[in-house]
């Protein structure tokens, strides 16, 4: 009851005034409660048991299927026009509304256990000058909290003390974003100062105004008034709720916002809700259907005015009209009757089946181990239950690179020092050799900090190093000090890094294997250990890394005093700024970045300058200024920098090889055969996406061209888009042709389709992000859709997260085609969003897109498996089920159509009563279910093996009007047959005792069993995969069907509800006459012959791309694997930039890292097996399915 | 075997031995079932042509014979069927048709001669045939009570609302209630064998056993408790057309009296279709060789009770032999024929089809 109120009084709170600002004062309650904040109570759950009901039945009453029901059961209430028991509809809409219901209640029960359980975790409160053990629920805003470590975050913290130097914390958000690295947040001196000093604590009135309750997660506003001083708070000194403390003692922090109102909760909202493209149909046909149903009553009303007037009208004598109900009045009540009769043509469970095996289809893919991942413990997952079947539809797939495509780790494979490049192999012929698996590998062990998992080929580098080349020790002595990299020794020579970026890493580590190992760091110092010595460099500045400058740079003074400045960025960055002595190296240098770039590397420039003490001691001093001045701090700060990173003299180059994820090419290769477009959207630098582009067999060799869209003006691209267009299709006319139709409900939609055109030979695009924002003008769009919908490929980069959506929409727009966006960081959140189906790589980048996502999976790889395997046995299995669905109720309802000739279109129901209430609900339900939750035409193996499997559901072949039509016909065909053949049979036919036979009750029980007989063995032909548990359900219902009717009709049933089962006696005495079985069956072969006839003509004449692989896959063996691909490469110039962003640089010089920690305690950085030191060769795995069964020999 | 299932465990990531023991315990890796899998095994049959021409071969062989068959019975049952309406002003019934009122006291009789010319042998049924009369229109159907048929005394007296407006007569509940028992088939039939002489002789007709069994042991029963069928009705009134109460439909015999009178029982099972017939009457099979009803002349005594004409309604009689496919039937071996040669032809045609086009297409590439 409690939470009831307070979440009315949140309501009433939240009613009566706009929250604009939160003001709140520490250990003051009673100050505190006058603004009625929220406490730290949470509330997820939707009902309790009192509302439960109401409010359930509420919602499922709101769904427009629902409310139709509900409309025909009141109709049904009405005795003038009840053509049939309330009980029919009664009983189907009872069904669906529980089963919705208790899904909802299991939900809402979950998540009251969460929760409660949340709500009573344990937290110490500073309270009355002692700390008081207290459950959440009762935190209060202002508040003094204490945390332990690796403890949950209370509520919203300012966090006032820790036990860590300079107040740092750490926190791990996983729970908020899903990052794993720590996090630091650093409290304010003056809260800092209080330590843990309970009475200090207690003691402590500072009062917080800040922003009001918010979702942004990055961003906190707000200021502090301690002793009338006011400090500025920002989201440094916020914790939010949702991490966890890790390496931190303790912490004391001051509740800002509670539950409800925390960043975490303000998160949780919904997201949009996405509906698949048969979703629409349905509705169009559901639409359709009403237009039918209500001109076949239209009809039977016309017919019954008819009939009243002919023969209703004489036939008083024994059946009198109702008192007051004229024939006219009684046409209109037959409307009714017979929307209620018909109004099985729309039966309600279709939307809780279609429901059902989405869910079904889902869980397979949670469950699939082949889309598993072991390094990550990640399985597939389907985490919106509700879009499978458009996985079988995709069109257009949108990629993001660095993550997805790419394992984003890094090694470092070639470097070039002093003009002489190492990492490759070559024979004695000079040809490079291919590094293999097999390839030995050098021999570190002369190391004894080496990285064991460290892979390197060509021993004349380390020949060079330890013969003590003074250019090569010199650069590996830049690689192991220049950088931001964070050590980690737990036991002696057990190294692991942290680093920012995963190049930088790698250049570490490599450095590290070489002999010049980075082994710790002080703000002042760095400890490298070159060549088994020992050696201290005092760190004078860290010229920091921003996409600006693409570069870095340290200053460091040797033990001898020399200074040095170190530096490395992109080359184009650092070539500017060489000294004009190293031209000649340069060239060289030049030459071997080209290949490397051609190779598909990132590359770096290395560079040194040997500085001058009194230069320094300027310099510093300016630096020192510049770091402190209040204004144009930035500024004075590049200027600084580019002072002194000049003249510089050239080391060499690095080349780090961007791993590919495992069977990325073979993938987009599979995709491109089952006609996916794959779009790549990346913000990576042109060169780089370019060479990703060619690594992963996006752009190949052999294509005719690939055009690069880079102009800066709007009508450069209009003219560059033009004349791409003009190069591969140069008859296509000028203007696009674009088919503007209608669609949707009620034809409101408007659309605008772009025609795809043909275009001989393969082509690329690639466009650049600025250019890509003139091309999405509206004037220009449709000219860039056109152009790129001719390519093969299409790489965009240097996009924005808006510019991904956006060209998502547009396509979505003008294609009407089916899209897929996947990618893995918060950047692809906005296009994961805006596509119809979102993936997220649950990988290194957090986990925002696999939140935002509607499938995540941990490889790019399985995307062919839930595109080709899942997605095309789910756009089967549903295309199946309408299909079948819709037939088996056309047939069902028709039959009354016809029956109504023959009973004076009085809506009689030519059923009995109970069959109509258990037809959908029982007699059928489990047959379809069990086809359309196992069915495979082909299975996953073949599916692969032929990823043009895959076509017709992107044109949706399968289930579109004219199919709909196709199934209306059928039905229409089979009600008529199911009517007449028994008609015929039956009119004037006795039992072989002479007694009479087509009395009502028998006559309906012929043709109820003639329509199960004919819809069953539909259903068996339609069936591809028979499995034990359909074989179980089709036996179940006929046998249930037969166990049903025979109790139905049978003697004690009758005893006990003579007015309920009045049909005493017509399954038995029906069953036992030859004649009913002889016409029931020429009923069922009259249905089904024609089917089998048809489908074999068809499959003889044309055979369908399944039909003819079905063939296959029962004449031959298993698929044999496909053939691994060779990797192609092209040499294009790269120019590279570090893939992060900000460094750790402030941190390293501000000294707010962990200078002395006792080893007892949690390391900082846990993650001892970092992927960067992942260092195998790249090899290309095929990924054909692993055989599951032994293949004998 | 051993080294290949080891290679695929391999593969799919358990790296035995080399991981230490208790990682494997509790991972999110889905579970190696065949179900979860979706490798459950299965039945994939597909439609070749091996498998459908001969079933439309065989099912061509199969349905020629027995359609046949059920054309040659349906051919030897021998039924004579007359109509007796009076519509035209030649028919003997002209007259009390066209004379017809409720509450006539003198009940009109009209005779009907026929000839049969060949003679039915075995048991002879007799029906009575209605069409245009719409026992299957939905207020007609309902409007019955069958807690009160079944003998359920409060029924009895206050019967259930669909039998308006034959619900109540006055005060008095009726008993029977509802439209179809107020519409009871009240024509009294006698058929009389007018042999070469001339002299007439009564054809005993049988009344008992022409209902189901059901309905005359489960569904009807009389309301309990009172032995004297008076008595049990007393408190009830007849319904509107009828002539007689319920407890007088056979006075003669107290088991086909009241509610469990075979005549009422078969009227109350309502027709599916606005034409049918009803079975009236049986001629049971006489001892010895003499057929049940001799080829010659005859007279049907008809006491005409049951307006049909005002809504164009028609009333036949038939006498019908059976046979162990019931009555005469030509349409299920017609359609057996015509069902059977198609499905033969189709075989054909199939078969040639498959014949010109099968390696062009299915054997054919599949485009990759």
């Amino acid at each position: 009851m409690g939470t009831v109120l307070s979440y009315f009084c949140h309501l009433c709170g939240h009613g009566n005034k706009e929250e604009k600002e939160r003001c709140l004062r520490a250990n003051d309650r009673t100050f505190n409660l006058s603004f009625r904040y929220a406490n730290n109570a949470i509330k997820t759950s939707k009902y309790n048991i009192f509302t439960f009901l109401p409010l359930n039945l509420f919602e499922q009453f709101k769904r427009l299927a629902n409310a139709y029901f509900l409309f025909l059961l009141i109709l049904q209430l009405i005795p003038q026009i009840s053509s049939l028991s309330w009980i029919t509809t009664g009983f189907a809409l009872i069904v669906v509304l529980s089963i919705t219901a208790v899904k909802d209640a299991i939900d809402d029960i979950n998540r009251h256990k969460c929760d409660r359980q949340v709500n009573n975790r344990k937290v110490d409160v500073l309270m009355d000058g002692q700390l008081k053990n207290e459950k959440w629920m009762n935190v209060q805003v202002g508040d003094i909290v204490k945390l332990g470590n690796n403890e949950f975050v209370t509520a919203d913290l300012l966090l006032l003390s820790s036990s860590e130097p300079f107040n740092l914390v750490y926190v791990d958000t996983a729970e908020l974003d899903g990052e794993t690295n720590l996090k630091v947040k650093q409290a304010l001196t003056v809260t800092g100062e209080l330590g843990d000093n309970i009475e200090a604590l207690a003691a402590f009135n500072g009062e917080v105004r800040c922003e009001p309750p918010n979702n942004r997660l990055d961003k906190f506003k707000g200021t502090l008034t301690v002793n009338g001083e006011r400090y500025a708070l920002d989201n440094d000194k916020v914790l939010l709720r949702g991490c966890t403390l890790r390496n931190t003692e303790w912490c004391f922090g001051l509740v800002i916002f509670g539950g409800p109102d925390t960043k975490l909760m303000q998160n949780s909202g919904k997201s949009m809700f996405k509906r698949t493209s048969i979703d629409h149909l349905m509705n169009i046909l559901v639409l359709c259907i009403f237009g039918f149903l209500a001109s076949m009553c239209s009809i039977l009303t016309i017919g019954n005015a008819i009939w009243e007037t002919n023969e209703g009208s004489v036939f008083t004598m024994f059946l009198p009209r109702e008192p007051g109900i004229d024939a006219p009045l009684a046409s209109f009540l037959i409307f009714w009757s017979y929307v209620i009769v018909l109004n099985t043509v729309i039966p309600s469970s279709l939307y809780v089946s279609v429901e059902l095996i989405r869910l079904g289809n889902s869980f397979f893919i949670n469950w699939d181990r082949k889309m598993y991942y072991l390094k990550k413990d990640t399985p597939a997952q389907a985490r919106t239950t509700t879009l499978n079947e458009e996985l079988g539809q995709i069109k257009y797939i949108f990629s993001d690179k660095t993550g997805t495509l790419t394992q984003n780790i890094m090694t470092f494979n070639k470097c070039s020092i002093n003009g002489k490049a190492y990492g490759d192999l070559y024979d004695f012929s000079g040809q490079r050799v291919e590094i293999t698996e097999r390839t030995e590998r050098v021999d570190f062990s002369w190391n004894n900090l080496a990285d064991p998992k460290f892979n390197f080929h060509d021993h004349s580098l380390v020949e060079m190093v330890r013969g003590g080349n003074p250019e090569t020790q010199e650069f590996f002595r830049l690689l192991s000090l220049c950088h931001t990299v964070m050590p980690e020794e737990k036991k002696e020579g057990e190294l692991s890094y942290q680093a920012q970026s995963p190049d930088e890493g790698a250049l570490v580590n490599a450095a590290r294997n070489f002999g010049f190992v980075f082994r710790s760091r002080t703000p002042e110092t760095i400890t490298v250990v070159e060549m088994g010595k020992q050696v201290i460099y005092e760190l004078l500045a860290i010229l920091d890394f921003n996409n600006m400058r693409k570069r870095m740079s340290v200053i460091v003074r040797s033990p001898e005093g020399k200074l040095t400045l170190y530096c490395k960025g992109a080359d184009t960055v650092i070539f500017e700024r060489l000294h004009p002595s190293c031209n000649k190296l340069m060239e060289v240098t030049t030459d071997h970045l080209n290949e490397y770039a051609g190779d598909g590397l990132r590359t770096l420039v290395l560079a040194y300058k040997d500085l001058n003490e009194n230069y320094m001691i300027d310099w510093k001093q300016r630096h020192h200024e510049a770091s402190v001045a209040m204004e144009g701090r930035e500024e004075k700060l590049d200027e600084l920098y580019e002072e002194i990173e000049k003249d510089m003299m050239l080391l060499g180059a690095t080349a780090v090889e961007d791993k590919l994820q495992d069977g990325v090419p073979q993938t987009i290769e599979q995709l491109t055969k089952a006609d996916i477009k794959i779009w790549v959207l990346t913000g990576d630098k042109q060169e780089t996406a370019e060479n990703i582009g060619y690594s992963c067999n996006m752009l190949r060799e052999e294509m005719k061209d690939v055009f690069v869209v880079s102009a800066n003006t709007a009508e450069g691209v209009k003219e560059e888009l033009q004349n791409a267009r003009r190069k591969m299709c140069p008859e296509a006319a000028e203007e696009p042709s674009v088919i503007k139709s209608r669609v949707g409900l009620f034809w409101l939609k408007k659309t605008e389709t772009v025609q795809d055109e043909k275009v001989d030979g393969d082509y690329g695009l690639i466009i650049n992000g600025h250019s890509l924002a003139f091309a999405l003008e509206k004037n220009l769009r449709l000219e860039l859709l056109r152009t790129a919908c001719m390519c093969q490929t299409v790489i965009c980069c240097r996009v924005t997260p808006l510019q991904k959506a956006q060209v998502v929409q547009l396509v979505k727009k003008y294609k009407q085609a089916v899209t897929l966006a996947i990618g893995d960081g918060a950047n692809d959140v906005s296009m994961i969003k805006a596509a119809h189906i979102g993936v997220g790589i649950s990988g290194q980048e957090g986990m925002q897109a696999v939140l935002s996502s509607d499938f995540s999976f941990a490889q790019f790889r399985y995307l062919q498996r839930l595109l080709l395997v899942h997605g095309r046995w789910s756009y089967i299995r549903m295309y199946k089920f309408l299909g079948y669905f819709f037939y088996k109720n056309f047939t069902f309802t028709l039959v009354q159509f016809w029956y109504a000739f023959f009973c004076g279109f009085s809506a009689k129901t030519v059923y009995d009563e109970w069959f109509i209430t258990f037809y959908n609900m029982v007699y059928t339900a489990l047959p379809v279910l069990g086809m359309c939750l196992f069915d495979q035409d082909v299975n996953d193996r073949w599916s692969l093996q032929h990823p043009e499997l895959y076509a017709p559901g992107q044109k949706n072949q399968y289930f579109n009007k004219k199919a709909f039509v196709r199934y209306l016909i059928h039905g229409c065909y089979c009600s008529l047959i199911i009517f007449f053949i028994p008609w015929a049979s039956m009119n004037d036919a006795v039992r072989n005792d002479g007694k009479d036979i087509v009395s009502h009750p028998s006559f309906a029980f012929l043709l109820q069993t003639c329509l199960l007989a004919v819809v069953h063995t539909q259903l068996c032909v339609d069936t591809y995969y028979w499995t034990a548990v359909n074989h179980f359900f089709v036996l179940l219902s006929t046998i249930g069907y037969f166990a049903i009717s025979v109790t139905m009709y049978s003697n004690g049933m009758f005893y006990v509800f003579p007015s309920s089962f009045p049909l005493i006696g017509a399954a038995r005495n029906t069953l036992n006459q030859p004649i009913v079985w002889l016409t029931i069956f020429l009923t069922f072969l009259l249905c089904i012959l024609p089917v089998v006839a048809f489908r074999f003509i068809f499959i003889q004449l044309r055979p369908t791309i399944n039909d003819k692989v079905r063939y296959k896959m029962r004449t031959e063996e298993l698929p044999a694997p496909a053939p691994r691909l060779p990797l192609r490469r092209r040499s294009t110039r790269s120019g590279y930039a570090f893939s992060h962003s900000q460094g750790y640089g402030d941190l390293v010089t501000s000294r707010k890292f962990l200078i002395k920690r006792s080893t007892k305690r949690a390391p900082l950085f846990t993650q001892t097996d970092s992927s960067i030191f992942q260092n195998q060769p790249q090899h290309y795995r095929t990924i054909a399915e692993e055989p599951e069964e032994p293949q004998s020999p | 075997m051993m080294a290949s299932s080891y290679n695929a465990k391999e593969e799919d990531g358990h790296h035995s031995g080399a991981s230490s023991g208790t990682g494997v315990s509790k991972n999110k890796k889905p579970d190696n079932t065949a179900f979860k899998q979706q490798r459950l095994p299965a039945w994939q049959p597909i439609l070749t042509a091996g498998s459908v021409l001969p079933a439309f071969f065989v099912i061509g062989l199969i349905f020629i014979p027995i359609g046949i068959g059920l054309y040659v019975t349906s051919n030897n049952i021998k039924e004579f069927e007359i109509d007796y309406t009076g519509v035209s002003s030649d028919s003997p019934c002209y007259n009390c048709a066209k004379n017809f009122t409720w509450n006539t006291t003198e009940p009109c009789v009209c005779t009907v001669n026929f000839t049969l010319h060949q003679p039915f042998e075995s048991n002879v049924f007799m029906y009575y045939g209605l069409s245009n009369f719409y026992q299957n229109h939905r207020r007609y159907v309902k409007s019955r009570d069958d807690r009160q048929l079944n003998g359920d005394l409060s029924a009895l007296t206050d019967p259930s609302k669909e039998c308006e407006p034959y619900r109540k007569s006055g005060d008095v509940s009726i008993a029977p209630c509802g439209a179809i028992a107020n519409s009871l088939f009240n024509d009294t039939l006698v058929l009389y064998y007018v042999d070469s002489n001339n002299s007439i002789s009564e054809i005993p007709l049988v009344k008992k056993g022409i209902a189901w069994w059901t309905d005359k042991h489960v569904k009807f029963r009389n309301p309990a408790g009172n032995s004297n069928l008076t008595l049990a009705f007393k408190d009830t009134a007849k319904p509107v057309n009828w002539a007689k109460p319920v407890y007088e439909l056979d006075p003669s015999d107290p088991e086909n009296n009241g509610f469990i009178n075979e005549d009422f029982i078969v009227w109350m099972r309502t027709a599916a279709l606005p034409t049918f017939r009803k079975l009236y009457r049986i001629i049971q099979k006489k001892s010895g060789a003499t057929p049940t009803l001799p080829n010659g002349n005859y007279m049907l005594n008809i006491t005409y009770n049951y307006p049909v004409l005002s809504f164009d309604g028609r009333k036949r009689m038939i006498l019908s032999t059976i046979s162990w496919m019931g009555g005469k039937n030509p349409f299920l071996g017609i359609a057996y024929i015509t069902v059977g040669s198609i499905c033969f032809f189709l075989g054909v045609v199939l078969l040639i089809i498959h014949h010109k086009y099968d390696n062009r297409n299915t054997s054919a590439d599949i485009p990759s």
